[in-house]
């Protein structure tokens, strides 16, 4: 099948890329634009691993056609850290939230949608909005642990942490 | 060699974020499906839609012509039919089957076996290349049921199976005398316990990138556990010397012994990138890898356990059957564990074991995070319980009056050392006001205990020779720079922080100045790999001894710099000290450089070997199996509420108590606990993976059901230090022994609450409320007067 150039925002910049109408973001992300910080699980939308930020809210990218995403912002786990780590970043690593790592990221971007759109979630609130996430390695707790802490030091400083871009 | 003398600086038993944590959450971290190579192909496997089938022809000539195919092979290929296997006694696999062939040799043996494989410029040609390869088949009647494959049959799945039945491994072994021990006790009870099949379930999906080069030499890059069993299951596929071989693990996505064998995908790569002398990647989809599966056994055991007048236990009693699947995997060693590793924490004075696996025409069984030892922990530590009650004694208390004391031999020749099992039991019984709770919370509230034993890495190497466990390598030059080498695998568990701690705590350095080479068989010297939990226990040794000849190396420098004594300085916060005249001090650099003018990079190497066996060599078949230079130990409650209407478990908390000997990093620890008890509670409730006439019934994320953050229960995680005296800073094991205890402790709570018991995991509503059923039903027979149907 015939390749569209299209422009995609990902990260605050524009990516002009060929892409199939049936073409995933996630595939996208990943071959065209070499965003290999995304990662892929399952392809079916069963582990979370694939998830970015679009015009805010948490998506699958697997399940997301790229054609759908051309007017809108996209933010990978590679925007996040962009230039300054985030906070999210290294609660999960300070926190134990990573073992494997290979969820992680999805968790992040999960993370960072809901904290952005309630700073200060319960601890069964952030159960909840990442149950669409899987791990294998945590059994959840710490990765729990670093969202809250996050959340906690957010609100304590009065700062909220949006993407710098 | 005891490694236990050397004083902490603020590295060892600190809760440390793993070396490599950064990377990760960062998504700079780098796994085999992120490598792309110039020139690279997909490769893709053709799978048998039968579970047992031979290919009479099969016509690759349409596929061949598609534009964009570069290779193709069937079990034609040389080296296809070549056997290979984890363990080199049960060496059962081939990457191919051979077209035409009789035997074995010619035959798929489960849904999901690999056929034949593509290499093409792209996925979608790949794949259409696969639609073009003409098979023709001959389909034959599947074993499916464990009975079947008991039986005779003219001609077995495998080619080496005892006595013309499909049976993989028996074992026999019985210690003292069971039935007399059984005939003379006060309390006996039985169970026959189910157990259906698991899948690890790591969200990594397997990938392999392999290169033959223009060299002539071949790379593979896997997500493996244990990179050097597949160097050496590869030399001999490809029929290549060892070095002519190269193994490089990215980083692994998961594994819980889902990634601990040579896999034949890693075979066809390389065999792939031979013939069209291309880069080839193969990345699994989500269904793969639950036909490769290498899961936990299905299994069924019986098992008795008596215990006499004052409630010690006087006889274990054991039989299971496992399914092993298609091929021999880690089977033999399963077999073994179903039965040895049932001999701790408690002193069982007899014993007696026989155990089969049975060849079937299903995916293969292998290694699973707790390998072997899980379901009879289960069934053990359920009967356990019975017999407190029946004697009338407090569930810790009974297990308490039969713990195996510090410093003692099994039955069966385990040598035990260090064993925390006691100030586990106390500790969990403390924290959860176990006294308080047990037997005293309302109907559909309930607490349970149960204990744990598993080894610390296995004394014995899967391949019968003397080299060392484990072999790390210390470099510094000029730089500072400590870079370490071993090909112990990091797969999530720390491994690498685990080296790095190693090495930085006798050097008295930051963790920053340590680099960890721990991926490429080029460099890193060889490690045995990531399972039987031997990472920390042998890879740590091994790192300290070398770092240990390093310090000595500075030491001296800082001597002839000072003109005082070598063994007066002290490593510690980036200086070398005189501890007699702590004025007398340098910093770590100055007395590099010292000590680099004289000699170059400093290079020093550590090894470990496992002290020989004590007790029972060679006395019987299997003295083998289970020996461990030592023992973690672990005692768990867990609290459960039960839906009184669906009758839903809901755990509420658990309080887990494990023996690691010394939580070289408490965090760590704490993960792996927390992740054990999310498998374990997992098996415990809802995972399970049926299969449906040969196939497997769900093989996605979304039938094959783990815990969800909201199912999981809080965890009070208590960390029991022995200090091991032959562990890396008297550490010993933390990933798989944190695993056994919570299914039984569940279970036993779930009686507490309602009084029923399920003996066939998971444990799931259905079968609950069939158990209450059964249990109004008699209550109201006995009620009327009616006699029992029985």
């Amino acid at each position: 099948m015939s390749r569209k150039l299209v422009t995609l925002n990902v990260n605050g910049s524009n990516y002009e890329t060929a892409i199939r109408e049936y073409d995933v973001l996630l595939d996208v992300i990943r071959e065209n634009l070499n965003l290999i910080g995304t990662k892929r699980g399952c392809d079916m939308g069963t582990c979370g691993c694939c998830t970015v930020i679009i015009d805010g809210r948490a998506r699958l990218s697997c399940l997301t056609l790229a054609m759908e995403c051309l007017d809108k912002r996209i933010t990978t786990i590679e925007g996040l850290k962009s230039p300054i780590i985030h906070p999210l970043q290294r609660a999960f690593a300070e926190s134990g939230g990573s073992q494997c790592g290979f969820c992680t990221q999805g968790f992040i971007m999960t993370a960072k949608a809901l904290l952005d759109e309630n700073p200060a979630p319960s601890r069964d609130e952030i159960k909840e909005a990442i149950s669409g996430n899987m791990c294998r390695c945590t059994g959840y707790i710490k990765i729990v642990d670093a969202i809250e802490n996050v959340a906690r030091d957010m609100n304590s400083k009065g700062v909220h942490h949006a993407i710098d871009e | 060699m005891p490694s236990t003398n050397n004083k902490s600086h603020g590295i060892i038993g600190m809760r440390l974020p793993l070396v490599d944590a950064m990377k990760k959450t960062t998504g700079e971290g780098f796994y085999t499906d992120d490598i792309k190579l110039p020139g690279m192909l997909v490769g893709k496997i053709l799978r048998s839609p039968f579970a047992h089938a031979r290919i009479v022809r099969i016509n690759t000539a349409k596929a061949k012509a598609l534009a964009g195919v570069r290779a193709i092979i069937t079990g034609d290929e040389r080296g296809a039919q070549n056997r290979f296997g984890v363990l080199p006694i049960s060496k059962d696999e081939i990457s191919l089957p051979k077209p035409g062939a009789t035997g074995r040799a010619g035959k798929a043996l489960y849904i999901g076996d690999c056929v034949a494989a593509v290499a093409a410029d792209d996925e979608e040609i790949a794949q259409q290349a696969l639609q073009l390869i003409e098979i023709e088949w001959e389909e034959l009647k599947p074993i499916l049921r464990v009975e079947d494959g008991l039986k005779k049959t003219d001609e077995p799945l495998q080619d080496q199976t005892e006595n013309e039945t499909n049976i993989h491994k028996s074992v026999e072994q019985h210690f003292g005398n069971v039935p007399a021990a059984l005939k003379n006790s006060r309390y006996v009870k039985s169970g026959d316990f189910d157990f259906v099949g698991l899948n690890h379930a790591f969200t990594e999906p397997i990938a392999v990138v392999a290169h033959y080069d223009a060299d002539g030499r071949v790379t593979v890059w896997s997500p493996q556990q244990v990179p050097h069993y597949l160097h050496r299951a590869l030399a001999e596929v490809m029929e290549m010397p060892l070095h002519r071989i190269r193994i490089i693990r990215p980083m692994v996505g998961g594994g819980f012994g889902g990634k601990s064998d040579p896999f034949p995908h890693e075979m066809i790569a390389a065999m792939l990138s031979r013939k069209c002398r291309r880069p080839v990647k193969i990345l699994f989809d989500r269904d793969e890898v639950f036909y490769n599966n290498h899961g936990r056994h299905p299994t069924s055991t019986h098992i008795t356990v008596a215990a006499d007048a004052n409630g010690k236990i006087t006889a274990l009693d054991l039989d299971a059957t496992i399914d092993g699947g298609a091929w021999g995997s880690f089977g033999v060693v399963t077999t073994y564990y179903n039965g040895v590793l049932a001999m701790g924490p408690y002193q069982i004075p007899n014993f007696r074991y026989a155990g089969r696996r049975v060849y079937t025409n299903k995916a293969p069984c292998g290694a699973m995070r707790g390998h072997g030892a899980v379901n009879t922990r289960f069934a053990f530590e359920v009967l356990m319980d019975q017999l407190a009650e029946e004697a009338n004694v407090d569930p810790c208390d009974f297990r308490l009056s039969n713990l195996l004391p510090e410093n003692c031999q099994t039955i069966n020749g385990f040598r035990i050392t260090s064993n925390g099992t006691r100030e586990c039991i106390l500790r969990t019984r403390a924290r959860s006001e176990w006294d308080k709770k047990h037997g005293r919370l309302p109907y559909g509230e309930g607490i349970g205990v149960a204990c744990g034993f598993y080894i610390s890495g296995s004394a014995h190497r899967i391949y019968f020779n003397e080299l060392p466990q484990s072999t790390v390598h210390i470099k510094i030059d000029m730089d500072g720079g400590i870079t370490v080498h071993c090909m112990a695998a990091e797969i999530g568990q720390g491994s690498d922080t685990m080296l790095a701690q190693c090495v930085a705590e006798p050097l008295g350095v930051k963790l920053d100045r340590i680099r960890i080479f721990s991926a490429d068989s080029d460099t890193d010297p060889i490690d045995l790999g990531s399972y039987s939990s031997r990472v920390t226990f042998m890879a740590g040794n091994a790192a300290i001894q070398a770092a240990e000849k390093i310090r000595q190396k500075l030491v001296a420098a800082a001597s002839r710099i000072t003109g005082c004594p070598s063994q007066g300085f002290v490593l510690q916060d980036e200086k070398v000290v005189y501890a007699p005249n702590p004025k007398i001090s340098l910093t770590f650099d100055e007395v590099l450089m010292e000590a680099l003018a004289r000699n170059g990079a400093l290079m020093a190497k550590g090894i470990y070997q496992s002290p020989p066996p004590i007790g029972k060599r060679d006395q019987f078949k299997g003295w083998r199996a289970g020996l461990s230079p030592t023992y973690s130990f672990q005692a768990y409650i867990a609290q459960v509420k039960i839906d009184p209407e669906t009758f839903e478990v809901r755990v509420e908390k658990v309080w887990a108590a494990h023996d690691c000997g010394k939580a070289l990093n408490p965090l760590a620890v704490e993960g792996q606990i927390e992740g054990c008890i999310h498998m374990g509670l997992g098996q415990a409730l809802c995972e399970e993976m049926p299969y449906i006439k040969g196939a497997i019934a769900g093989p996605n994320f979304l039938d094959y059901r783990t815990l969800t953050p909201m199912q999981m229960p809080e965890v009070e995680v208590i960390i029991v230090e022995s200090n091991d005296p032959e562990g890396p800073f008297g550490a010993k094991e933390a990933g798989e022994g944190p695993l056994l205890p919570i299914l039984p402790a569940v279970a036993n709570a779930i009686y507490d609450a309602i009084g029923v018991r399920v003996y066939s995991l998971p444990m799931t509503p259905d079968k609950i409320w069939k158990e209450v059923q059964r249990q109004t039903m008699t209550a109201e027979k006995l009620k009327s007067g009616f006699a029992l149907a029985k």
